[in-house]
């Protein structure tokens, strides 16, 4: 017997996403099927509210609810204006709201440089960044690009562009990761670990 | 029922070893999964060979560091059941220069996207390997990148089986006299101006550049490394070899691209110091 054409959907549909193969689509679909009406519900509707209610900011790019005029950093009235940190993605700025150490605001950049893949300049928000530095009162932008060549790339083209401005520039620390064993570091992190070494007794 | 002793109870028993080794330079790298990368990589034993890193985009990863492009590295990976897992590495040349400069970087990335798009997985080409391991040690000990990638694409032709015809016309076959030429593009090398008529989409060249081409084509890197190439010759020569590798691959290389944005911009961020001294 053939599946049924709208559990095929569903399966074809769960099939799409990152890491699920066709089995786990297919258990998948056959859960919803047996599970209460409201979680298919839910799960429809948050999927359309997701595409729908969610855009970009249109200062820092960071992803915000529609209807916004920026998103909810950019609107802090707390955060410190003249510092801002450069992330290729929103996860990055969930990933450092979670620390909770830094202050400042994000200029999201949607992506990084890539070569060999033609991911070049213009593909990016950097034209936007350079205007919200002419247009603001900004003292230092952090560079959080992942320490990767692509993130390296992209990192040492917004220092070239972002040089006349006449701003500090600074670029995340890399270093040995916490738990990590000096056995298996390899030679490039070493080099930095060593020539980026801090000062003991000094907080 | 199989019983015990049953030959068809052996099953699925591999014929080859499940792990092997392979010494190779990293290309390139693609998010796959949850914390895994894709790594593309050219090993001096099996050529272009893919291959699952396993959690390399967590922090605490022991591999992560050694996997980055342009690294040469030593590899033992597990067969899996579709594509190998590298299940240990270690770095013998991490080149860490050729990712510190934005202009080494795009070159690196061209001779990569040019190796990537020429060869086809699993067969064993070590002149190639050969030549990129040679480049990017040169690239990263600051040799001169235009003459580099030059010398890399003539030698990388010869290696592939698209090495130019550069001494004699490849319609009539008739030897190349001191004067200006054609080439073409279809039929891989040079025309003379007598058969120029007969393929209309020949292209102009000058006898300067061919010289500088056959020097180049035909020289150990050491004797090539003397000439001179002048800049026009130097322009009209990445323009002829970038036209040619378009013709093979029916596409446009994506790298070329980025290394002209790369160079725009230089040259905004640096004029104006030179204008008011």
């Amino acid at each position: 017997m053939p599946t049924p054409k709208p559990i095929q959907d569903v399966i074809n549909a769960f099939s799409r996403l990152p890491g699920i193969g066709p089995k786990t689509a297919g258990r998948l679909a056959f859960f919803l099927l047996s599970a209460p009406d409201e979680l298919a519900q839910d799960l429809a509707n948050s999927i359309i509210a997701l595409k729908t209610e969610v855009v970009t900011c249109p200062v820092c790019f960071n992803i915000m609810g529609r209807g916004q005029t920026s998103c909810d950093i950019c609107q802090d009235e707390h955060r410190d204006r003249s510092l801002i940190c450069v992330v290729e993605d929103a996860m990055d700025v969930l990933a450092l709201e979670r620390v909770g150490a830094y202050q400042g605001l994000y200029h999201v950049l949607q992506g990084v440089l890539s070569p060999i893949e033609g991911i070049s300049p213009q593909d990016l928000r950097i034209e936007e960044l350079l205007k919200r530095l002419q247009e603001n009162e900004v003292r230092e932008v952090i560079i959080a690009t992942n320490p990767s060549m692509e993130g390296d790339a992209t990192a040492m083209y917004l220092q070239q562009r972002l040089q006349p401005l006449g701003l500090r520039i600074t670029r995340l620390a890399r270093g040995l990761p916490v738990g990590s064993d000096l056995e298996y570091a390899d030679p490039t992190t070493l080099v930095r670990a060593l020539s980026g070494r801090q000062e003991m007794g000094v907080s | 029922m199989l019983a015990i002793g049953d030959e068809r109870y052996n099953f699925n028993v591999p014929n080859r070893e499940r792990t092997f080794r392979l010494q190779a330079l990293i290309l390139r790298h693609l998010d796959w999964g949850e914390a895994d990368r894709l790594i593309t990589l050219y090993s001096r034993e099996e050529g272009k060979r893919r291959a699952i890193a396993k959690g390399v985009r967590r922090l605490r990863s022991r591999k992560s560091g050694h996997l980055e492009p342009f690294s040469q590295v030593n590899l033992l990976l597990a067969r899996g059941r579709d594509l190998p897992i590298i299940t240990q590495v270690e770095t013998i040349k991490p080149f860490s220069t050729l990712r510190e400069d934005l202009h080494l970087i795009s070159y690196a990335s061209y001779l990569v996207e040019l190796v990537d798009r020429f060869t086809i997985e699993e067969e064993s080409n070590p002149d190639v390997y050969g030549l990129l391991l040679n480049c990017f040690d040169r690239l990263s000990k600051g040799a001169e990148a235009a003459f580099e990638v030059r010398y890399f694409e003539l030698q990388f032709l010869n290696s592939i089986g698209f090495r130019p015809e550069l001494t004699e016309c490849v319609v009539c076959r008739e030897r190349i006299q001191p004067q200006a030429q054609y080439f073409s593009f279809e039929l891989g090398g040079v025309v003379c101006p007598n058969c120029k008529p007969k393929l209309p989409t020949a292209y102009s060249i000058s006898l300067e550049m061919l010289k500088y081409l056959r020097h180049l084509q035909r020289s150990t890197y050491a004797e090539a490394r003397k000439a001179r190439i002048p800049p026009l010759v130097q322009v009209e020569m990445e323009s002829l070899l970038g036209r040619y590798f378009t013709h093979l691959l029916e596409r446009q290389l994506n790298t070329p691209q980025f290394i002209r944005s790369i160079k725009n911009m230089s040259q905004l961020t640096t004029d104006p110091d030179q204008d008011n001294p």
